[in-house]
């Protein structure tokens, strides 16, 4: 799995791939149709798809003669996940600090001299 | 329980190597900021729970500087950093780095804006040196994982 996410990782570290992703999240195309946009080969995608596909995030049916590119969405799911547990840690955190907060209110406020120097 | 507040809600652009975090509080802007300032009322809330923190630095002024250490039973997690810019209850910019990593830092800029009827919201802006750097602290929490995830960068340095 570690192996894994580091592939995933460093798929992604290239704006290119970023790019070639983002544009199949919204259907399947061929290595061709990938390669349109780009002022680089068509071996280059091809090897830009193959980073993409050791790491799990795409796949190539071995069916079909066009043999279309496939978002893997179940990796996705898996940094949505991430992001949603960074999110969780950081609400847990200030809830830690609601806390604090309200019983601030309650405790003398202690001077800041700081900010009283600079005020006047 | 503060019912009325919202919940943390997180950005993390897929090109740009940021990571942004924005919550609500039910106090007026001069106690949120107090609350990050001050060590004794930081120490009861930064530190991820189950986790102990130790302050051994904390100035939180401009030019200032931090560190700090949470230990679990698998050992220490060292941080540091300095106070680039403390201007009272409007904005904080402080560099951040985790000792197992000296090489690694990201910039932070937290701003408050008082909401008015002592409410407050923090918008956090953490920069890192790379998408990937960023991801990486995704992926590991930054807290309890901090190890794990730069283990991993070690690993994906090493090629």
């Amino acid at each position: 799995m570690d192996d894994q996410l580091s592939r995933v990782f460093s798929a992604l570290a290239d704006p290119t791939r970023r790019d070639m992703v983002a544009r199949l999240t919204a259907a399947d195309a061929t290595v061709n149709e990938l390669a349109e946009p780009y002022d680089v080969s068509v071996q280059a995608v091809s090897k830009h798809l193959k980073v993409l596909e050791e790491a799990g995030l795409v796949s190539r049916s071995r069916e079909a003669q066009r043999r279309p590119v496939h978002l893997e969405a179940e990796v996705f799911d898996l940094m949505t996940k991430w992001i949603e547990r960074y999110r969780r840690r950081a609400e847990e955190r200030y809830r830690r600090l609601d806390d604090v907060l309200a019983e601030m209110d309650t405790e003398q406020p202690t001077p800041r001299p700081d900010s009283e120097r600079g005020a006047s | 329980m503060n019912t009325t507040t919202r919940e943390t809600t997180i950005a993390a652009d897929p090109n740009a190597p940021t990571i942004i975090i924005t919550r609500e509080f039910d106090a007026p802007v001069e106690s949120v900021f107090r609350a990050h300032v001050e060590p004794e009322l930081v120490r009861r809330w930064l530190g991820p729970r189950g986790l102990e923190m130790d302050i051994d630095r904390f100035d939180c002024e401009t030019g200032g500087a931090y560190r700090y250490t949470h230990r679990d039973e698998n050992g220490e997690y060292r941080f540091y950093g300095s106070f680039h810019e403390v201007r009272p209850d409007e904005r904080i910019v402080q560099t951040f780095t985790f000792e197992g990593f000296p090489d690694g830092v990201s910039l932070e800029t937290m701003t408050f804006t008082d909401l008015g009827d002592g409410r407050t919201r923090i918008d956090g802006l953490s920069f890192y040196d790379s998408v990937e750097t960023r991801d990486l602290v995704l992926s590991s929490g930054m807290d309890h994982g901090v190890r794990e995830g730069y283990e991993r960068l070690d690993e994906l340095l090493a090629g």
